[in-house]
């Protein structure tokens, strides 16, 4: 069937019914949440003690089996060892047909490709990043993948549209009672938040930490009264790969123009002004256009109410100079972003629930007046693409992408090509945000601004700035790199794209290699 | 005459680029097999491309490997008319039609504060050099290509210079020490070239054959067009005939010192200070006033070091030189950013030239402010400084 942007997407994925996108803001499920089972104090050690010898044990006794939903998170990044674990335990178990719903998916989970195959995962609902990607994109999964946002997943599991059996929480620090917390420890990553709705809705909940301490853990960022089991590991992961030691800023000239120009727009449209608040990730392009605001509010001496993170070494000196009031944390990373978020009370840690949640009583994302994205690929009506290449594979994850969207203006550096491939064309291969959403794209061959946005087009005039239509930029691209063919996609979908409100927004074929 | 030859680059690091491995056969047609990164994207206008070479050369039989990254059209075709040449007696060139906005027309006059150095046989560094806004792209045959590489290199810059916008960017090429650098000429000169740097340059009669070479080359192709020269002062002979070299032609519009090739002839080392050149940049400096032409100075080579170039640029600006060689964009910003006049400097200069206006009308050919005397070349530095102001829209 067709949805609202007339994408075909599947009736069913998994067998279970799905409702096609409608709209930004159309759909209004109504009903009522989703509870997890009452839990009875009787049932659990009256010491607060609920340490069990070993992973496996906790996950026997939490009822591993087949066709179960087991979570984990993606708080250690590529550094991950658990997910890989709980998977070994499940594969040695002969357990098969398991949903597994990462909160993300790194290239450290290439390891789970043979349980893909061997059916012990029947199929990944979350981000299908690198390896994983490229083996679900290529037919490799039994099952259909489904692909949220951040926002997304805690929708989804508040609404009961994904049942969790087992939430596999890693926590670089936690107590036997099951509080926990991602500050400190040879595993700190700085804050839990993408488990937190694991936690609260989950069956059973199993808290897996490298530095249990005694009770109380403080503070308790996962809070142990929702915890069945906690268990002691000797590593969750590689530090090294957990948390960079040192984020840096790009030193490609390429890049450097691009943050400057978004920089500079933002100034020229008047979004620079006291009190302001911005978000921008941690990707080389990101880190430099914070750089710039730096710069620029140091200029017009003006800080910033918040910036949201992730957060890293850059946003954190913003923040100890005063530059910044408050850093609301997504997720911090570097060692600056968790040293940070450890002794300063400005510096708060957030959840998907209170920054990105679609049916909740409001989120942050929309208070934000600025956020800096990247994208694939956007179409000439703004349509913007961030999980697959051009070529068809599935390489990346939506993260808070669909959920920054909300912010008051919402502006995508990118490359007008990348390696000849050009990134603003007619079609995108899969639309992961709507255009009407999405307010700038800056190349380095000119800005485009969507006309719907007539306000910030009056305010940037005058100001210097190469200003072109989105048609303009693509006729660009094409007359440098050629009119590329349409790359051959099955009529197989191997993943569907949900939007923050649990409708789907576009469907991702099967590549031939 | 080889059956096979190998042309471009390939590996892990390279990006728009490509490599070609061409094997010229009896029969069997044409087996051309495409390795890209963007085939499923690009692969039917590769090959017909490649096809379309391939017949322009009359070849029909061969095999043809592609291992690509990415080449744009004319980084691609550089590489196949090349490998094409290597098996062949061929001198025909494959030219693609020019799809690209009239170019600026050629003026002596522009200004030429910064000149982006890009390596000549490196198609991925030349796409996006335009975007940083130099005041000149060099596409560099010398030193940047391996020797073994200069004939591909000469042919992938001339594609470049037909395909790429380098938007309002003058379009220079550095060709190769005489007489390699003559057949680098007589190729590139055709095709959109505004001026040629020669390196190594010692004596006027070197400038003098690369002029003849243009001047026929552009008679050859019935084109009009000027090409400027750039001679390079790069050892203790040039800077002795300095002045010489700068007047041997009305083409030598500017003269640049190079400073490492130079401190090796003299046989010490360059310091961070110069105070070893010292004498070797005013000498040319000093030529080039007298001759009329802009004095260019040396790269700085240390692309991390900003305040180190910082530095370099004031020192350079206060002895006289009126641009300065980029080896990284990044260094194009720190290189306009010293060069341009202050806002003290525009204020006064344009006192200057508005007494020097008034005086001019009222007819007494006295120009004063207030109780100073301005005389003619200050004032004519004041209008350069207005000038220059202009140049970076203050």
């Amino acid at each position: 069937m067709k949805n609202a942007l007339n994408r075909v997407i599947p009736g069913k994925v998994n067998g279970e019914p799905v409702v096609p996108y409608k709209g930004v803001g159309k759909y209004r499920p109504e009903g009522q949440k989703h509870a997890p089972k009452i839990s009875t104090v009787t049932d659990y050690p009256a010491d607060g003690d609920k340490r069990v010898p070993t992973l496996r044990e906790a996950l026997m006794r939490s009822g591993l089996r087949d066709g179960m939903t087991i979570s984990t998170h993606h708080h250690f990044r590529n550094g991950d060892y658990l997910a890989n674990m709980v998977f070994d335990i499940a594969g040695e178990l002969g357990i098969k047909g398991l949903r597994w719903f990462p909160s993300a998916s790194f290239p450290c989970h290439e390891h789970l490709i043979k349980y893909l195959r061997d059916g012990t995962i029947h199929h990944i609902e979350g981000s299908m990043n690198g390896p994983l990607g490229k083996f679900v994109s290529e037919g490799g999964m039994k099952g259909t993948g489904v692909l949220r946002s951040h926002g997304g997943r805690y929708q989804a599991i508040q609404d009961g549209e994904v049942k969790i059996d087992i939430a596999v929480i890693g926590a670089p620090t936690a107590d036997p009672f099951g509080n926990a917390n991602g500050l400190y420890g040879n595993s700190a990553c700085g804050l839990l938040g993408f488990a937190l709705a694991d936690s609260q809705y989950a069956d059973k909940v199993i808290v897996v930490t490298d530095n249990m301490v005694d009770f109380p853990c403080i503070p308790w960022q996962i809070q142990g009264n929702y915890v069945d089991y906690t268990v002691e590991i000797e590593k969750l992961g590689d530090p090294e790969k957990i948390i960079s030691g040192t984020t840096r800023i790009t030193r490609s000239p390429d890049r450097l123009l691009l943050a400057e120009r978004t920089a500079r727009f933002c100034d020229a449209a008047g979004i620079l002004r006291d009190g302001f608040s911005f978000q921008s990730g941690a990707g080389g392009t990101s880190l430099a256009v914070g750089e710039y605001f730096r710069k620029f509010m140091k200029e017009k001496g003006i800080k910033a109410r918040f910036a949201r993170g992730g957060s890293n070494k850059y946003l954190v000196s913003m923040l100890e100079e005063g530059l910044v009031d408050y850093i609301l944390d997504g997720q911090t990373f570097d060692l600056e972003g968790v040293r940070s978020m450890a002794e300063n009370q400005n510096h708060v840690w957030t959840s998907p629930f209170t920054s990105y949640n679609h049916h909740g009583k409001g989120n942050f994302a929309g208070m934000v007046d600025v956020v800096v994205l990247g994208a694939t690929e956007i179409d000439i009506n703004f349509n913007a693409n961030v999980v697959t290449h051009s070529d068809g594979y599935l390489l990346h994850g939506l993260g808070g992408w669909q959920n920054c969207l909300f912010s008051k203006t919402v502006i995508l550096p990118v490359p007008l090509f990348r390696d000849r491939i050009p990134v603003i064309k007619d079609a995108v291969t899969t639309i992961c945000g709507p255009g009407e959403l999405i307010d700038v794209v800056v190349t380095e061959r000119g800005i485009a601004v969507n006309p719907a946005r007539q306000d910030l087009i009056d305010a940037v005039k005058g100001a210097g700035l190469p200003l072109k239509t989105i048609e303009e930029l693509k006729a660009e691209a094409e007359k440098i790199c050629g009119i590329p063919q349409k790359p051959q996609l099955d009529v197989d979908v191997v993943a569907v794209i949900k939007w923050v409100d649990g409708t789907v927004m576009d469907a991702v074929h099967r590549v031939r290699p | 005459m080889k059956k096979r030859a190998t042309t471009g680059n390939h590996g892990e690091k390279i990006r728009s680029d490509c490599r070609i491995s061409l094997e010229l056969k009896d029969s069997g047609g044409l087996n051309i097999t495409i390795e890209s990164k963007v085939r499923s994207l690009y692969e039917h206008s590769i090959r017909s491309l490649m096809e379309e070479i391939l017949q322009f050369y009359k070849i029909g039989n061969a095999n043809v490997l592609l291992e690509d990254s990415g080449a744009l059209p004319f980084a691609l075709a550089a590489r196949m008319e090349t490998a094409i040449r290597k098996v062949s007696n061929t001198k025909r060139e494959f030219l693609l039609s020019m799809d690209k906005d009239e170019p600026h027309l050629p003026d002596p006059d522009r200004f030429r504060i910064s000149r982006l150095y890009l390596p000549g046989n490196n198609p991925s560094m030349m796409i996006n050099a335009g975007i940083h806004q130099p005041d000149g792209v060099i596409l560099d045959l010398e030193d940047s290509v391996l020797p073994e590489k200069k004939d591909e290199a000469r042919i992938l810059v001339r594609n470049a210079l037909r395909a790429l916008d380098f938007y309002g960017a003058e379009q220079m090429v550095r060709i190769n020490q005489l007489p390699l650098g003559l057949e680098d000429a007589s190729v590139v000169v055709p095709h959109q070239v505004d001026l040629l740097l020669i390196p190594k340059c010692e004596h006027d009669w070197q400038v003098k054959q690369v002029n003849e070479v243009v001047d026929s080359t552009l008679k050859g192709h019935g084109l009009e067009r000027k090409v400027f020269l750039m001679p390079i002062i790069e050892s203790a002979l040039g800077v002795e005939n300095a002045y010489k070299i700068a007047t041997v032609s009305g083409n030598v519009v500017a003269m640049a010192i190079g400073l490492e090739d130079f401190s090796a002839d003299i046989g010490v080392s360059r310091t961070e200070e110069g105070n070893e050149s010292l004498y070797a940049r005013m000498r040319v400096v000093n030529a080039c006033k007298a001759a009329g032409i802009q004095p260019i100075d040396s790269v700085y080579s240390d692309v991390s070091n900003d305040e180190g170039l910082r530095k370099n640029v004031c020192q350079s600006k206060s002895l006289g030189f009126e641009g300065m060689g980029c080896i990284h964009p990044s260094q194009i910003r720190i290189i306009h950013e010293e060069f341009q006049p202050g806002e003290k400097e525009i204020g006064r200069a344009r006192k200057i030239v508005e007494a020097f206006e008034a005086a001019k009308k009222e007819g007494t050919g006295v120009v004063s402010i207030g109780s100073k005397m301005i005389d003619a070349p200050v004032v004519k530095r004041a209008e350069q400084t207005l000038l220059l102001a202009k140049r970076f829209g203050k």
